[in-house]
């Protein structure tokens, strides 16, 4: 696994989308491995007594979704430095995310991305990600 | 000079706000575990993150990190609270519970904002330390009104700052219960119909207001009744009423909790233009704002599969 260089990122450029089918045991297995016990995350009667169609994805799986999403293209060296998102619509279990997004700044060797994750009801997630690269 | 319930819990949450926002940061508990390997593993495979630098020991040495290092999201789950675990006192609290029991029950995040300042290696330990920095509203959402409550959590080892999160949610009185699929659950509290009163109830369920007219000398009456208290008549009739009135007086209830509505509700005496005054809920207006006077149109609400109820709401004059 390569990582990019500051050379090979023009602004502009798309990262490959990244699909996630969002399975029971996805939204299940992401919240228990974020120590995550809300009865949303797991619990598919509780989801729906609260008003919830399903159980959903945690935010603290969307973070990590998001800076997969961006590893994923630029490299494993890859120096994350923040990432800046606003929640929208739930990503329910059953449903799939789709993360898409472009390279929008570069200034003094910290690159933005701006990031959308989008569900079937709209966007799940939109906002940047902020990183640098070693080379 | 009066000071509403409504404006008085207003002014409440911003004191207890200013007052938490002064005290800045609290230190929370740290970790129970340090970063460590095995909970590494189990974020990588369950976010299918591949990146070898979070779990193989040969690829990290030959980074720039020399080791391996944690993936940078997962910094808020070393410090999230267990099953069983509970996270500390934390300058939040507070004013979460001050919403819930003032009826902003409802809950979403809007915002997650993290600084990484350096990776974590393996055997760290952080300690959180939490402040709230902001409470904004009331706001009208699409979710109903509401509270923006802000706060920050700095990540420490020993006396570093090593990452930091803004977070913000928003505290939300929900319009109204959404349907539950299939039939809904009866609305607790129910009108008594009879053979007196059952023209009424008929019209609501048409969409009209009907009031109870004597068969006779036609003096109109509300609440309905079995003969004329102006002429002694047993026959009555009805006439439909145009549906408008003013707020003739009210009260906010407030206490006890009673089935069925949220609190605080209106019950106003409505005076209508025919003549007569009827009792009803004052709807879509807040409480501290409605005024005696006020001009009012009937609105009628589903409140069951079953039961529809006459309410008043607020008109141009």
């Amino acid at each position: 696994m390569r990582t990019l260089t500051q050379a090979e990122i023009t602004l502009g450029t798309a990262l490959p989308p990244l699909t996630i089918n969002l399975t029971p045991t996805t939204v299940v297995s992401t919240a228990i491995a974020t120590m995550d016990f809300t009865p949303v995350h797991h619990d598919v009667e509780n989801a729906r007594a609260q008003g919830s169609k399903d159980i959903f994805l945690n935010i603290l799986t969307t973070m990590g979704l998001v800076e997969r999403f961006v590893t994923d293209w630029s490299g494993p060296q890859t120096l994350i430095r923040g990432i800046n998102v606003r929640l929208g619509v739930p990503a329910y279990a059953g449903d799939v995310l789709t993360i898409t997004g472009a390279v929008v700044s570069c200034v003094n060797g910290d690159f933005t991305v701006d990031v959308r994750g989008a569900v079937s009801l709209g966007d799940h997630a939109t906002g940047t990600v902020r990183f640098r690269l070693p080379h | 000079m009066t000071t509403t319930a409504g404006s008085d819990v207003h002014e409440r949450l911003m004191a207890l706000a200013d007052e938490q926002i002064a005290v800045g940061e609290v230190r929370g508990a740290a970790a129970v575990d340090p970063v460590n390997l095995p909970m590494i593993r189990h974020w990588v495979d369950a976010m299918g993150d591949a990146n070898p630098l979070y779990t193989d020991a040969d690829f990290a040495a030959g980074t720039v990190h020399g080791e391996i290092v944690a993936p940078p999201a997962m910094i808020q789950v070393w410090t999230m609270a267990g099953v069983r675990t509970e996270t500390g006192a934390s300058p939040i609290g507070g004013v979460l519970d001050l919403l819930d029991a003032d009826g902003f029950t409802g809950v979403v995040a809007t915002n997650c904002e993290q600084t990484y300042h350096r990776y974590l290696r393996l055997g760290e330990r952080v300690a959180p330390a939490t402040r709230l920095t902001g409470l904004t509203g009331p706001k009208t959402t699409a979710l109903g009104a509401g509270y923006f409550v802000t706060w920050v959590i700095t990540w420490y080892v020993g006396d570093e700052p090593v990452a930091e999160m803004m977070f913000r949610i928003l505290k939300f009185r929900p319009w109204e219960q959404k349907p539950a699929p299939g039939r809904r659950d009866p609305y607790p509290l129910r009108p008594a119909v009879n053979r007196d009163t059952a023209f009424f109830w008929d019209g609501v369920r048409a969409g009209e207001l009907r009031i109870q007219k004597c068969g006779d000398c036609g003096e109109l009456r509300h609440p309905p009744g079995p003969f004329c208290t102006a002429c002694r008549s047993l026959n009555r009739t009805y006439v439909t009423a145009a549906g408008t009135g003013e707020v003739f007086s009210y009260v906010v209830h407030h206490n006890p909790p009673v089935p069925g509505p949220r609190t605080p509700f209106v019950v106003a005496v409505v005076c209508l233009p025919e003549g007569v005054r009827m009792v009803g809920n004052i709807v879509d207006c807040p409480p501290d704002q409605v005024t005696v006077g006020m001009p009012v149109r009937v609105t009628y609400r589903e409140m069951d599969d079953d039961l529809t109820l006459p309410m008043w709401a607020p008109r141009e004059a």
